[in-house]
C-alpha cells in the first residue's frame, strides 16, 4: 500500500515538473467550454442544465485521455528508466495502479476545474444539482476507463505517438460501439443479440444512464470492471515484455 | 548462504540470435566479480536476467538465495542495481529521486533523510542535489545512479559499467568506493577497462559471444597469457637489432617482439619460455653488452593480452 502511494505521488508531481500540465489543463478547459457554448448552443437552449456539456465528454476524452496516458509506460521504456523502476521492490500491481491513479487524479483535477460551468447554470436557473453530481461521477468513471485502456497500450510500446493512436482507436471502438449512428449502420449486417452484446461492453449506454441521474450498480460495476480489466491487461503486457 | 549471486545456465535468445549462452557463475560475500567482454558479448543481458528485469529463455538466477522469478520482491529488496547507461527520471532532482527510492525501499521515515544524505556524500553529489537530472553531466548522472544503488546498503550490488563516462579522478573515486564497501557485499561489475579489474576485482569472468570463456582470479588469468612475466625494454632505435639478437639467444627467452615508438625509440617485449622469471638475466645481458636502456620493467598488459586473444572472433584468428 505504501509503495502504491509513493508511486502515485511521484507520477502525479511529475505532471507539474514541466509546463505540459498547465498547457493540458488550459486546452482541456478551453475545448470543453468552446464546445459547450458554440457547438452545444448552451445559452440559446434556455435549459438550466449541463446536458450538452456532459454529452460531449465521451468525445472529449477520446483525445484527452490518450494524450495523458500515452506517456505512462512508453516514456519509461524510451528513457530506459523502466529498468530502474521495475527492479525497485515495487509489486507490479502497485506500479501499474500507481501510475494509473496519478493520471486519473490529474484528469479529475481538470474536471473539477470546469466548476464555472456548474456555477453558470446555477446563476441562470435552478438545475437539478443531484443530476449534475451524478454526471460528474459518470464523466470521472469514463475518464478512468479510457486511461486504463491507455495504460495497457502505453505499456506495449516505447513510442508515445503509437500509444496515442492505438488508444484513440480502441477507445473509439468502445465509445462508438453504443452510439446510434454506428448501431444503425451495422444493424443491417448483424442480428439483435450481437448488437446488444456490443452495447453491453461499450461505454456510452452506461455513461448515459448515470448522466440521467440514474446511478445503478450495474453501470458502476461496468466502469470498475472496464478499468480493472485493462489494468490487468497492462500487467500482462509488462510481464510479457520481460520475456524480451 | 555464501553464494549471494547465482546464475545457473542462463540462456537468452532474441529471436534467432542467442545473446547469452549457458552462462553460470556464483559470487560470494566479499567477492567483487569483474564481468569482462567486448561490446555485444552479453554482459548487460546477463545482468538484466540476474536482476529479474529480463526473463531468461532457460536457466535460473538467484540473489541472496531468492529466485529472481519466483521470489522477485525478496530478491529486489537486497539488491542495488545500476542499469547500463544509468537511466534516471530527467525531471527529478537527485534529492527527490533518492527520496523516492528510499520511500519505495521502505526506509523508515526518520532514517530516510540520513540515508539519502549519506549516499549523496559517498558519491560526492553535494553540489548538484537540487538540480534537475537532465541538466547534469554524464559523470554526475552516473554517480546519481550509483547513489541510488547504494542507498539502502544492499547486500548485493550489480553495476553495469559503473565508471563509464567518468573522468580519471572520478573513476578512481568510484573504485575506492567499491573497494571500501566490498568486504561485506557480493558485487558484480561489468567493464571493458582491464586495469579496473586488476584494481578492484577478486575474480574476473570473461565472456564473448554470450559464452563464458575464462573464469578466475585476475592474476590467475594473467598467468594463462604468454605475456605473463614478460619484460618490456625501451631503448633507442639504433640499438634494437643488437639487443634483440642477444636477448633471443637467452635460454629462458621464447621470443622478442619489437614495436617502434615516437622520438627514435623502440619497445622490445621479451617473452619468457614457460613463464620463467627473466628480469635479472635481461638486465645483466643488456649491461654486459653495454646497451643502455631507457627503461626495463615487467610487462603489465598480460590480462589485456589474454582478453584480446580470447575475444577476437574465430574467423579473424584463423586468418592471423
Ligand atoms: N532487446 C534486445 N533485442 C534484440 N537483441 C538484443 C537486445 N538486447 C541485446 N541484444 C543483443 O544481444 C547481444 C548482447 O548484448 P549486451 O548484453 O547488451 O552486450 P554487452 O553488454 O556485453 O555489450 C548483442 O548482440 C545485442 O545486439
Ligand atoms: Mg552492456
Amino acid at each position: 500500500m505504501g509503495t502504491l502511494f509513493t508511486v502515485a505521488k511521484r507520477e502525479f508531481s511529475g505532471y507539474f515538473a514541466t509546463p505540459i500540465a498547465a498547457i493540458f489543463l488550459i486546452i482541456f478547459l478551453a475545448v470543453s467550454a468552446a464546445f459547450t457554448f458554440f457547438v452545444g448552443y448552451f445559452l440559446e437552449r434556455g435549459n438550466a442544465d449541463l446536458q450538452v456539456f456532459f454529452n460531449f465528454h465521451p468525445w472529449l476524452y477520446l483525445f484527452f485521455a490518450p494524450a495523458l496516458s500515452m506517456r505512462l509506460w512508453a516514456e519509461e521504456r524510451r528513457q530506459g528508466t523502466i529498468e530502474l523502476f521495475l527492479t525497485l521492490p515495487i509489486p507490479l500491481w502497485a506500479a501499474v495502479l500507481g501510475k494509473f491513479l496519478a493520471a486519473w487524479l490529474f484528469l479529475g483535477v481538470a474536471l473539477i476545474l470546469t466548476f464555472p460551468m456548474w456555477v453558470t447554470v446555477n446563476i441562470l436557473g435552478q438545475p437539478d444539482n443531484g443530476v449534475i453530481l451524478a454526471s460528474y461521477l459518470a464523466s470521472f468513471l469514463m475518464a478512468g476507463g479510457y486511461l486504463a485502456i491507455g495504460s495497457c497500450l502505453s505499456a506495449a510500446t516505447k513510442n508515445q505517438v503509437i500509444a496515442f493512436v492505438l488508444t484513440v482507436t480502441v477507445a473509439f471502438v468502445f465509445t462508438a460501439g453504443g452510439a446510434g449512428f454506428l448501431t444503425n449502420l451495422i444493424s443491417e449486417f448483424v442480428g439483435k443479440s450481437v448488437l446488444d452484446a456490443i452495447a453491453e461492453i461499450s461505454v456510452l449506454p452506461h455513461f448515459n444512464q448515470i448522466v440521467k441521474g440514474v446511478i445503478a450498480l450495474k453501470d458502476l460495476a461496468y466502469f470498475v470492471a472496464l478499468i480493472l480489466a485493462w489494468l490487468l491487461g497492462a500487467m500482462a503486457v509488462i510481464d510479457y515484455k520481460k520475456a524480451g | 548462504m555464501t553464494d549471494m549471486i547465482v546464475a545457473d545456465q542462463l540462456v537468452k535468445d532474441f529471436g534467432e540470435k542467442r545473446a547469452v549462452d549457458q552462462v553460470s557463475l556464483t559470487v560470494k560475500r566479499g567477492e567483487v566479480l569483474g564481468f569482462l567482454g567486448p561490446n555485444g558479448a552479453g554482459k548487460s543481458t546477463t545482468m538484466k536476467m540476474l536482476t529479474g528485469f529480463l526473463k531468461p529463455t532457460s536457466g535460473q538466477a538467484s540473489i541472496a538465495g531468492h529466485d529472481v522469478s519466483t521470489a522477485s520482491m525478496a530478491a529486489r529488496k537486497v539488491l542495488g542495481y545500476l542499469p547500463e547507461g544509468a537511466p534516471l527520471y530527467p525531471d527529478m532532482t537527485p534529492w527527490s529521486l533518492l527520496h523516492f527510492c528510499a520511500e519505495v525501499r521502505n526506509v523508515p521515515s526518520e532514517l530516510r533523510r540520513r540515508r539519502v544524505i549519506e549516499s549523496i556524500e559517498r558519491t560526492n553529489l553535494q553540489s548538484v542535489v537540487m538540480q534537475s537530472i537532465d541538466t547534469l553531466s554524464k559523470g554526475f548522472k552516473r554517480r546519481v545512479g550509483l547513489a541510488q544503488a547504494l542507498l539502502h546498503d544492499p547486500e548485493v550490488l550489480i553495476l553495469d559499467e559503473p565508471t563509464d563516462g567518468l573522468d580519471p579522478n572520478q573513476k578512481h573515486e568510484v573504485r575506492e568506493l567499491i573497494r571500501e564497501i566490498a568486504p561485506d557485499k557480493a558485487i558484480i561489475i561489468s567493464t571493458h577497462i582491464l586495469e579496473e579489474v586488476d584494481a578492484i576485482c577478486s575474480r574476473a569472468v570473461i565472456i564473448a559471444d554470450g559464452r563464458v570463456i575464462a573464469d578466475g582470479a585476475p592474476s590467475q588469468l594473467a598467468e594463462q597469457s604468454p605475456l605473463f612475466n614478460a619484460i618490456s625494454v625501451v631503448l633507442s632505435t639504433d640499438k634494437v637489432q643488437q639487443a634483440r639478437s642477444i636477448l633471443e639467444a637467452l635460454d629462458d627467452v621464447q621470443e622478442v617482439r619489437v614495436q617502434s615508438l615516437a622520438g627514435g625509440l623502440a619497445k622490445l617485449t621479451v617473452v619468457p619460455a614457460a613463464s620463467r622469471l627473466i628480469l635479472n638475466p635481461v638486465i645483466s645481458t643488456l649491461g654486459e653488452a653495454k646497451l643502455e636502456a631507457i627503461s626495463i620493467r615487467p610487462e603489465a598488459s598480460a590480462l589485456e593480452d589474454l582478453f584480446r586473444q580470447l575475444t577476437v572472433s574465430p574467423d579473424k584468428q584463423e586468418a592471423a
